[in-house]
């Protein structure tokens, strides 16, 4: 399994990073190390063994269905880069 | 009195409620020793005016007989801890002027026992990294040197700044994470301890999340002793976290006998790396014979997966990473970058994140994203847990068998040079957690406790591993492998 320049460029644009097209033939080959490291994985006999989803056997704890909090709408706005009348701004989205 | 910032939490404790010293003497000693060690970079963002309030706030708790565990005692806290009103950055560009509307679990929990917050500590960004050389506030920087040598070292990462402000007593202890090792390796860089308790037991709301499967908070202190008082402070049950357990907390300090008469202790042959340096070699012999001569009984263990710890981690950690570092996009909080004419949404994603995250965060981000991408998340992914849950098995084995405690090294070397790693290839930095991140896989609880110093001077820790949920036997073990090692060396005062 060999990652090449486009590849790069995709996972890149999946994660929502913008890479510069002259980084890529490098990020590529860290890409193609790392990787490299990970195949080792398929070395190990996983037949039959279920993935891990907890690693304690503990059962997730259910709230009441019920409003525990809220009227918190200058708090939540505080550190954003930018907020108008009460919302989150950002540039447009829909033409 | 001089030196009130050298003392343990223990001496600290008593001498606080004999009324030989405040809460604000010791916090001022603190502070001055924090001025004085701009050189290390371990303090980020100093709180001196929060300190002071809640020293006298202590005091005043003290003289009315209310003196609970950590009342009146100054810790630092990594910068991973979001802490109401001073900024939480997570060593990170992303989240420059962030300053948090509410506090975490962890540091409400050690306020609500008396805890005095000088500041907050240097750490690698969003906890990736073994060297602290990550961080967007620079080096954090080991006050220890090699003998003889001036080079600057590295205090291990992430939590490079806790354990760097501990051994230079710039704080009395430090809360640290550890995600893979992060509490362990810069505690054994340091020659402090350090526990990673449990996975569940101490909360982590309002913890910059990392990797959500595997990170827990834990104590970086001066002594094994130490480390029981303040875990005991940090734990316990939160609903907010729906991953912390509903189990009591025991009195951890209390169960420090240092008796481990028939105690099993296994030693696991798969950690015996090739090449392992003989000096490390040297020091987990050494630390066997001083189980064994404590009345331990010795017994040679398989965990036949440890090699596919590292390799199953590094699909693992960046998949959960690629996902909870989905909410940096310049909306919310932090960072947002300055856009072109016509730049739309997608723009500010993409050059947002470009410039706030620094080169190992998104390399890891971008790992993760393409392990769970389409066609990849069964081989890689899928594949990656079924070996977790390998590695797991291995453990359970172990101690079904009987076995109370696992003995290892802690790293597979003393400290290195800051810059050293510059060039190497990243799965080679990967390697310093070969020991540690077994552990965060398997849930477990493991502590590092320095037992011996290399050839060079520097300090070298073991580390011990239990079983879960049992942190006061596996600190008792360490109080029991402290006292067997006497190490009392400490760094000579360069900066």
């Amino acid at each position: 399994m060999s990652i090449d320049k486009d590849t790069a460029a995709r996972v890149a644009k999946l994660a929502r990073i913008k890479v510069e097209e002259d980084a890529l033939p490098a990020l590529a080959q860290e890409f193609n190390n790392i990787l490299g490291f990970i195949e080792q994985l398929n070395e190990v006999d996983v037949e039959g063994v279920e993935p891990m989803t907890s690693v304690t056997p503990q059962k997730l704890k259910r709230r009441v269905d019920e409003i525990s909090d809220g009227d918190q709408q200058d708090k939540v706005l505080a550190n954003a880069p930018d907020a108008r009348e009460g919302f989150f701004a950002v540039p447009k989205v829909v033409e | 009195m001089t030196d009130l910032n050298k003392l343990t939490l223990a001496d600290a404790r008593d001498k606080l409620r004999a009324k030989e010293v405040t809460s604000v003497e010791l916090t001022e000693a603190c502070l001055s020793a924090a001025e004085a060690s701009s050189a290390l970079n371990a303090y980020v963002h100093n709180t001196p005016e929060i300190a002071l309030e809640q020293a006298k706030a202590a005091d005043a708790r003290l003289a009315e007989g209310d003196a609970p565990a950590m009342c009146g005692l100054p810790i630092g806290v990594k910068d991973l801890f979001c802490t109401k009103g001073v900024p939480s950055q997570a060593a990170s560009s992303i989240l420059e002027g962030f300053t948090p509307e509410y506090e975490s679990t962890v540091t409400q929990n050690l306020f609500d026992a008396g805890s005095v917050m000088l500041g907050k500590l240097n750490m690698d960004e969003f906890a990736m990294g073994s060297s602290n050389e990550t961080s967007c506030y620079g080096n954090a920087v080991n006050p220890w040197r090699r003998s003889g040598d001036e080079t600057n070292l590295t205090p291990g990462g992430s939590s490079g700044g806790s354990a760097s402000a501990v051994a230079a007593d710039i704080c009395l202890a430090a809360t640290g994470t550890d995600t893979g090792g992060s509490i362990r390796q810069p505690a054994a860089f340091t020659g402090i301890v350090g526990i990673k308790p449990t996975y569940g037991r101490c909360s982590r709301w309002g913890v910059v999340a990392f990797a959500s499967s595997l990170d827990q908070a834990g104590p970086m202190t001066k002594s094994v002793r130490d480390a029981a008082i303040m875990l005991e402070a940090m734990a316990g049950h939160d609903p907010k976290d729906s991953t912390s357990a509903d189990l009591a907390v025991p009195n951890f300090e209390a169960m420090l006998t240092g008796d481990i008469k028939g105690k099993k202790i296994g030693i696991p042959k798969e950690y015996r790396l090739d090449g392992m340096p003989d000096e490390i070699a040297k020091l987990w012999d050494d630390g066997i014979a001083m189980l064994k001569a404590a009345g331990a009984e010795i017994v040679d263990i398989s965990l036949p997966h440890t090699q596919y710890a590292l390799p199953a981690y590094y699909v693992i950690a960046p998949a959960e990473a690629s996902s909870n570092l989905a909410r940096y996009d310049g909306v919310r909080y932090g960072h947002r970058a300055t856009l072109a004419q016509g730049d739309g949404i997608n723009e500010m994603y993409e050059k947002t994140r470009a410039e706030g995250f620094g080169a190992e965060v998104q390399r890891r981000v971008m790992v993760g994203t393409y392990v769970l991408s389409a066609g990849f998340y069964d081989a890689y992914y899928n594949r990656a847990r079924r070996v977790r849950a390998l590695i797991k098995k291995d453990f359970d084995d172990a101690f079904a068998a009987g076995i109370d405690a696992i003995l290892t090294p802690a790293t597979p070397s003393a400290a290195f040079g800051l810059g050293d790693m510059k060039d190497a290839d990243p799965v080679k930095m990967y390697l310093n957690d070969v020991f540690t991140v077994t552990l965060n896989l398997a849930g477990l609880p493991g502590i590092a406790v320095p037992t011996g110093v290399s050839s060079e001077g520097l300090p070298l820790g073991l580390q011990l591993i239990g079983r879960p949920w049992e942190e006061g036997d596996l600190l008792n073990t360490a109080y029991a492998l402290e006292n067997a090692a006497g190490f009392v060396a400490k760094p000579n005062q360069w900066w």
